[in-house]
């Protein structure tokens, strides 16, 4: 069992949750993620490291409430424990000095992008940052962005606050006025990667994502995670999760993606039913 | 009949007497337990059969050597605690090689009452003598040797793991299991299903390695959680043995292999069994719907029959065996393909599928399969299938599960590079102490040997703990 310390909304539906872990807080590196199994008969899901403290032996852990498992892990407060959480898995972000380094965060995928970020940022990059939302109230960790950021620019879908549209377009811009960008880093909802690929693409600039595919184990051991790279096929929970933007076959992630909707559906329902009913967790 | 008073020739006159199991429709849609095990009568009738060889042939057919013909002679006289204790000296896991060892490749094909009739049950003796110990209550713990002040570290907690820290804490070294994943026991967990191998069992030997004070340590990745280095620089272990298994599934690498619909047998199998999906939703876990629908699995081992049963049991309406050769070559334990027929379970053999096909949303819908004849032996002596010409066809079908084998998984080799492995990247040891090319640190089981069995898992197991000890000792 391990203890939660501390858990906070920061939006919407997307809790920050420090959980006691250290061998994994002493380990863990930018880019790398943990399986979270938060009760039993519950599902074993990846989630990324948004941070940690060697120190006091914990993980900072950020989640959007999507489904049954990551509503019931946003419903825990502090002092709650979960089962099992396992880790850091993935390979490492590959982290140097590029020189102008842009990171670029959808949604929840800003808490994937910051720990990379940062990192980025240590190496000695110029690292302007772009998050986006669908509106002001989803809008996360600006000040911390902000904070390792030489440029920080934040989007909105309904120009409710910052760049009125998408992160694409404000990349767009930031290419257009002629600085010279050597590597970007793109984490967020698929059609998000997809198209900022499609945008460096033309100009060759190195461009990496973090896939999302559904994982069982994490270490390899089932290849149900496994995901095209220029034809060849790959195990995200090994190779990845982070791979080259310009070989990933996002159509066949997409798809893949959608194997067992009917049965997420089905458990989120009986999960809110629980909920309701004030029987659940 | 009187086990002192019983001639030769009545001991011949005894038939085998079969595993009353259950009724075949019926449990081909359930998960309990297929086998029932011997009743005490059956056992001692079985038991009789055994001619007590003076030179017991079929010892040498058992890896770690039991001693069998007195265990049986024990189980005729009534002595089944007695039995199942002759059987533990040389055998850590009985409950579950009884169940799951090759014996008609083992033991039972030595057996000389083989020769002219079917051979000694052993393997069900065996079962039965573990289980009856167990049911009775009477387990008795193993004396454990003064404490030695030595630590070691075992990564992995399936039969070669288990069974070299029972052997450890036995002597008196404080042992330390670290397992990946969040349960214990390794494929006798996540793949051998219940229905062949009941994880009650399982559990029991848990509990037994627990009251002889060995610490487990779940949800710890060796490689990523803490490195073999770590463990013996910086957590000051003394010896670390490595029985992690062959866990790294192989695909086939032809077209439509990443459709919805096509799995590999360890994610099938994983699902089914460690993550509970045969209960969903009360279980979190979802697996493939098979409910009516038709299943191919691609392979003719353990891991296929397992994959297929498990299908048939989870609602498909046609579940298949497709092998690239025939029936004869097939490795499966032969009790698995019998009792896999009479499930229901169809078998195509001499077939090998050429790519798998989709519709728009990316499902599968079938597999194209080109028939194949047997050919002349190759190097392995079997005879190698040949494909037919023109001989394509579709066979329609809604999932695939692939089992055509594992490599070894690459995160050990990868943070532990003074560790020598083989060009299949297998660990490589010395046989005789199962030693790898690294000080202080041993490994065994299907990372040595690639996917093997339980049994010998087991043997490497034990034979590593031998080592490790002597070398512990002399240290000191
Ligand atoms: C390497 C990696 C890092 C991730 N990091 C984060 C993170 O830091 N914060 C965060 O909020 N989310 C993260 N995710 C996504 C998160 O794992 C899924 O949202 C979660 O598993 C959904 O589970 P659920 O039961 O709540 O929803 P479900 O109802 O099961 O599914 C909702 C959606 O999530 C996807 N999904 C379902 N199961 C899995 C699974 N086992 N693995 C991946 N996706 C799945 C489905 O395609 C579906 O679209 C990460 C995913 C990966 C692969
Ligand atoms: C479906 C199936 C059916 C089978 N049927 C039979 C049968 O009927 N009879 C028979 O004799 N054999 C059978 N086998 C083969 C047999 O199960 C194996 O040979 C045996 O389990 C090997 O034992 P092992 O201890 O080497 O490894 P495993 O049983 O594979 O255990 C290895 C353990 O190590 C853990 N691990 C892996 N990597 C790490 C890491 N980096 N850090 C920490 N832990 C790690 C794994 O999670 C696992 O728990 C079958 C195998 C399968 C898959
Ligand atoms: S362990 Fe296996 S091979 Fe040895 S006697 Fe028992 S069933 Fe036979
Ligand atoms: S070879 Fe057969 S008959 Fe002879 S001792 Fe062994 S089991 Fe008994
Ligand atoms: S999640 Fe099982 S291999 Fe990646």
């Amino acid at each position: 069992m391990y203890r939660i310390v501390s858990a906070n909304f920061l939006a919407e539906n997307i809790k920050k949750i420090e959980i006691e872990a250290p061998r994994i807080a002493k380990k863990r590196k930018a880019g790398q993620f943990v399986m979270v199994r938060v009760s039993e008969n519950g599902e074993r899901v990846p989630l990324t490291i948004a941070g940690s403290n060697p120190e006091t032996g914990t993980i900072t852990l950020i989640v959007q409430g999507m489904g049954k498992s990551t509503r019931e892990l946003n419903s825990k407060n502090p002092g709650d424990f979960i089962s099992d959480i396992v880790g850091p898995l993935g390979t490492p972000s590959h982290i140097e000095k590029f020189g102008t380094a842009v990171s670029i965060g959808g949604g929840v995928g800003t808490a994937i992008a910051y720990p990379t970020a940062v990192a980025l940022k240590e190496a000695g990059n110029y690292v302007i940052t772009i998050n986006g939302a669908r509106s002001k109230e989803l809008v996360i960790l600006e000040d911390e962005m902000k904070a390792v950021s030489d440029e920080a620019y934040i989007t909105t879908d309904d120009g409710s606050y910052g760049f009125h549209g998408f992160v694409t377009q404000m990349l767009q811009q930031i290419i257009d006025s002629g600085k010279t960008v050597d590597f970007v880093l793109a984490i967020g909802p698929i059609p998000m990667m997809r198209a900022v690929a499609e945008v460096t693409r033309p100009y060759g600039i190195k461009t990496m994502v973090s896939l999302n595919p559904i994982m069982v184990d994490g270490t390899g051991m089932c290849g149900g995670c496994r995901v095209t790279i220029g034809n060849e096929t790959k195990f995200a929970c090994v190779d990845g999760p982070e791979f080259d933007a310009h070989q990933v076959d996002f159509k066949n992630l997409t798809d893949r993606n959608k194997l067992y909707i009917p049965e997420e559906k089905q458990s989120a329902e009986a999960f809110s039913h629980k909920c309701r009913i004030g029987i659940g967790g | 009949m009187d086990p002192k008073n019983i001639t030769t020739k009545e001991r011949f006159a005894i038939p085998r007497q079969a595993m009353p199991s259950q009724d075949p429709v019926i449990r081909s849609r359930n998960f309990k337990e297929v086998n029932l095990g011997y009743t005490p009568e059956l056992a001692q009738q079985e038991a009789l059969r055994c001619i007590q060889c003076k030179d017991p042939v079929c010892i040498k057919g058992c890896p770690v050597n039991i001693k069998i013909d007195q265990f049986i002679k024990l189980i005729s006289e009534g002595n089944f605690l007695g039995a199942a204790k002759k059987i533990k000296e040389d055998s850590v896991l009985p409950a579950i090689c009884g169940r799951v060892c090759p014996q008609e490749d083992q033991c039972e094909k030595m057996c000389v009452i083989g020769k002219k009739r079917e051979p000694v049950a052993i393997g069900n003796l065996e079962r039965f003598a573990a289980d009856y110990e167990r049911q009775s209550g009477n387990v008795e713990l193993p004396t454990v040797q003064p404490a030695t002040g030595k630590k070691v570290a075992v990564i992995g907690s399936g039969p070669a793991g288990l069974s070299c820290a029972n052997d450890l804490a036995q002597l008196g070294h404080s042992v330390t299991v670290f397992e990946a994943l969040h349960e214990l026991g390794g494929v006798l967990m996540y793949g051998i299903p219940e229905f062949r191998l009941p994880k009650v069992i399982v559990q029991s030997e848990l509990e037994g390695l627990k009251k002889l004070g060995v610490t487990f340590v779940t949800n710890t990745v060796a490689g990523r959680s803490v490195t073999v280095d770590e463990l013996l620089n910086e957590e000051h272990f003394d010896a670390i043995f490595i029985g992690v298994g062959a866990g790294l599934p192989w695909f086939m690498g032809i077209p439509g292999e990443n459709l919805l619909g096509v799995y590999s047998a360890n994610e099938f199998l994983t699902r089914v069994n460690l993550m509970k999906s045969y209960d969903f939703p009360q279980s979190d876990t979802p697996v493939f719907n098979c409910k009516a629908k038709s299943v191919a699995v691609f392979g003719g081992g353990n891991t296929a029959m397992d994959a297929v049963r498990t299908a048939r049991r989870l609602g498909a309406e046609h579940a298949y065996i497709v092998y690239r050769r025939s029936e004869a070559e097939m490795p499966a334990r032969l009790e698995e393909v019998h009792h896999a027929k009479e499930e229901g379970v169809e078998f195509l053999m001499l077939m090998n599928p050429l790519e798998f096909l989709g519709n728009e949303q990316q499902w599968l819908t079938g597999a194209k399969c080109l028939k194949m004849e047997l050919g002349e032996p190759d190097e392995s002596g079997r005879r190698k299938p040949v494909p037919i010409k023109d001989s394509e066809f579709v066979l329609p079908i809604d999932m695939a599960v692939i089992s055509i084998g594992n490599g070894s998984n690459p995160l050990i080799r990868q943070t532990t590079p003074d560790i020598e492995v083989s060009k299949r990247d297998t660990i490589v040891v010395d046989i005789n102490t199962m030693a790898t090319s690294k000080e202080s640190v041993y490994a065994g089981g299907d990372i040595v040997t690639g996917g093997a069995t339980v049994i010998l898992a087991m043997g490497a197991g034990r034979t590593a703990a031998k080592a490790i000890h002597e070398k512990l000792s002399s240290a000191s």
